[in-house]
């Protein structure tokens, strides 16, 4: 659960609560496996870009929020708002951006 | 060339022996063997289908997300295709790396050649694909896949054909190149362009005459016969979905391992709920057999009468059966959550399917359509059994 203080601690852009302990283990191991099928389950990148912290630096957070819940037109990024909340992308966002912890 | 290969043969054995030291293994063949990819740990499980058991596992391949295998003419070596660029060649009797290169950033996929001497290998970064020696791994040509203005693209649908030559597809370019690998030092590059925006995916005929790529920007499929190298790609099936919402896709759908049921092709529609049914000849759309979900493999039966299909996010938990005469989906299955792939025995009594959440392979009678048993796997993705050798395309 340092996992969740240290979200708090050092996200000012990210609006609501961080999810509970057992979401966070389902959603990064919904990062890792489905997004990873495109993103590569080291997050590497593949069809998809790399979304590891270097390629993601500078980037707006809430423009990449925006991504992850409506997708992006255009691309086979696919819009993610029926499985994932707004509060839960911008969670993700955060752990994308500061490196993504094991699944296990 | 060839006393090489005895002398090889013969050290192998030594090594064998040598190895195992007074207790010589018993002598099996490799036609009931197969790989699973275990995708997070960077390993395979060495399975047959005989007894539907796990013989061993072989570590340190890399990142094996979306990995995928083929295998020599012989069906000693497979050729593992990792996520990281990782080629990675296993002896399948001694469950051991014999060779490994880590040839790119990031590649795709494989094909290895008519004649089982190359292994070329697809690569996202940077684009084109690398050509090895596949005794040696050591490389023997490299065709970067850029376009006329220099752009790279990422290569995707690579597979082999006839003639010793590979055929693949760029992803952002929209172009299908042919290269003849008669002398692997020379190879002869032919160029389709405008086949159509972001092809995601390609397979061949198992006859090895009909290459055809699916189109992800826009509605159809491009077709290149081999036959008729001369006619050029021809946009087939372009009317499908044209004026209809597609819904998002949350897994880019393959087309590999599609049914050729005579004159029929069975293949998955991208973005929508439905398998294609396709006249083979006439290149129109035969029929549309609604299903539970975006298909992602859709993998006939070796005698072609049944078609099973896996779905992706968030319906891969479910799995169904298409009745091929009669077009009906005739079973609905559970077989665990996340199945990612799935393997027919190579007469089709049963098939294996990777349930990667589960961390399972389950086998299913594929007549009764009743589990058979289950083995525990870390994480399964793809399922490759070695007769696979002897099979264009795969
Ligand atoms: C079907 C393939 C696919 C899947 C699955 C997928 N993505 Fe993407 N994603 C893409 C592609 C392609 C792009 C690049 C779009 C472009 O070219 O602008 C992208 C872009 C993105 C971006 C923007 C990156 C940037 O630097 O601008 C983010 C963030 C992202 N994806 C997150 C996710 C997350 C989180 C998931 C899983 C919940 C996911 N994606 C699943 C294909 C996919």
């Amino acid at each position: 659960m340092l996992l969740a203080g240290s979200v708090v601690i050092c996200t000012p852009v990210m609006a609501g609560e961080p999810p509970a302990p057992a979401r966070q283990t389902e959603l990064i191991n919904l990062i890792r496996q489905d997004c990873g099928s495109c993103h590569g389950m080291t997050l590497a990148g593949g069809l998809g870009l790399p979304l590891l912290p270097e390629a993601l630096k500078g980037k707006s957070p809430e423009a990449l929020t925006e991504t992850i819940l409506r997708g992006r037109g255009g691309t086979p990024m696919p819009p993610w708002q029926a499985f994932i909340s707004e509060d839960e992308a911008g969670w993700i966002v955060d752990m994308l951006m500061k490196g993504l912890p094991d699944a296990h | 060339m060839r006393i090489e290969n005895v002398f090889r043969g013969l050290l192998g054995l030594f090594a064998a022996v040598a190895l195992s030291g007074c207790a010589t293994p018993p002598l099996r063949g490799t036609g009931d063997l197969g790989l699973v990819i275990e995708r997070a740990s960077g390993r395979v499980a060495v399975v047959e289908t005989s007894h539907r058991t796990k013989l061993g596992q072989i570590a340190g391949l890399g990142d094996l997300s979306h990995a995928s295998v083929n295998y020599s003419r012989d069906e000693r070596y497979a050729y593992v295709f990792g996520r990281d660029g990782g080629l990675t060649q296993i002896d399948m009797l001694e469950m051991r790396i014999v060779n490994r290169a880590v040839q790119s950033g990031n590649s795709i996929g494989g094909a290895i050649s008519q004649d089982g001497r190359l292994v070329a290998v697809a690569n996202y970064t940077p684009g084109g694909i690398n050509v090895f020696d596949a005794v040696t791994l050591k490389q023997v040509a490299n065709i970067p896949a850029l376009d006329d203005n220099g752009k790279p693209s990422k290569v995707i649908g690579l597979v082999d054909a006839p003639g010793n030559r590979f055929v693949f597809s760029l992803f952002e370019a929209g172009e299908i190149w042919l290269v003849e690998m008669k002398d692997p030092a020379k190879p002869v590059v032919r160029k389709y362009k405008n086949i159509g925006k972001e092809p995601y995916d390609a397979m061949i005929t198992a006859d090895g005459r009909y290459y055809l790529a699916g189109l992800f920007g826009e509605d159809g499929l491009a077709l290149l016969d081999l036959w008729n190298p001369d006619a050029g790609v021809k946009r087939v099936l372009d009317h499908y979905g044209r004026g209809e919402q597609k819904l998002p896709v949350f897994k880019m759908p393959h087309l590999e391992g599609w049914a050729a049921t005579g004159n029929e092709l069975l293949v998955p529609a991208v973005g929508r709920h439905e398998v294609l049914v396709i006249d083979q000849g006439k290149w129109t759309e035969a029929a549309r057999i609604p299903v539970a979900g975006q298909p992602v493999f859709v993998v006939a039966r070796p005698d072609n009468r049944q078609v099973w299909v896996n779905f992706a996010f968030p319906d891969n938990g479910t799995v169904q059966v298409i009745d091929v005469p009669s077009r009906t989906i005739v079973q609905t299955l559970k077989p665990g959550k996340a199945v990612l792939h799935l393997e027919f025995t190579p007469r089709g009594e049963q098939v294996w399917l990777s349930a990667r959440d589960d961390d399972k392979v389950v086998i299913y009678d594929s007549e009764t359509y009743l589990p058979v048993s289950e083995l525990h796997v870390d994480k399964p993705s793809g399922i490759f059994f070695t007769p696979r050798a002897h099979r264009t395309g795969l």
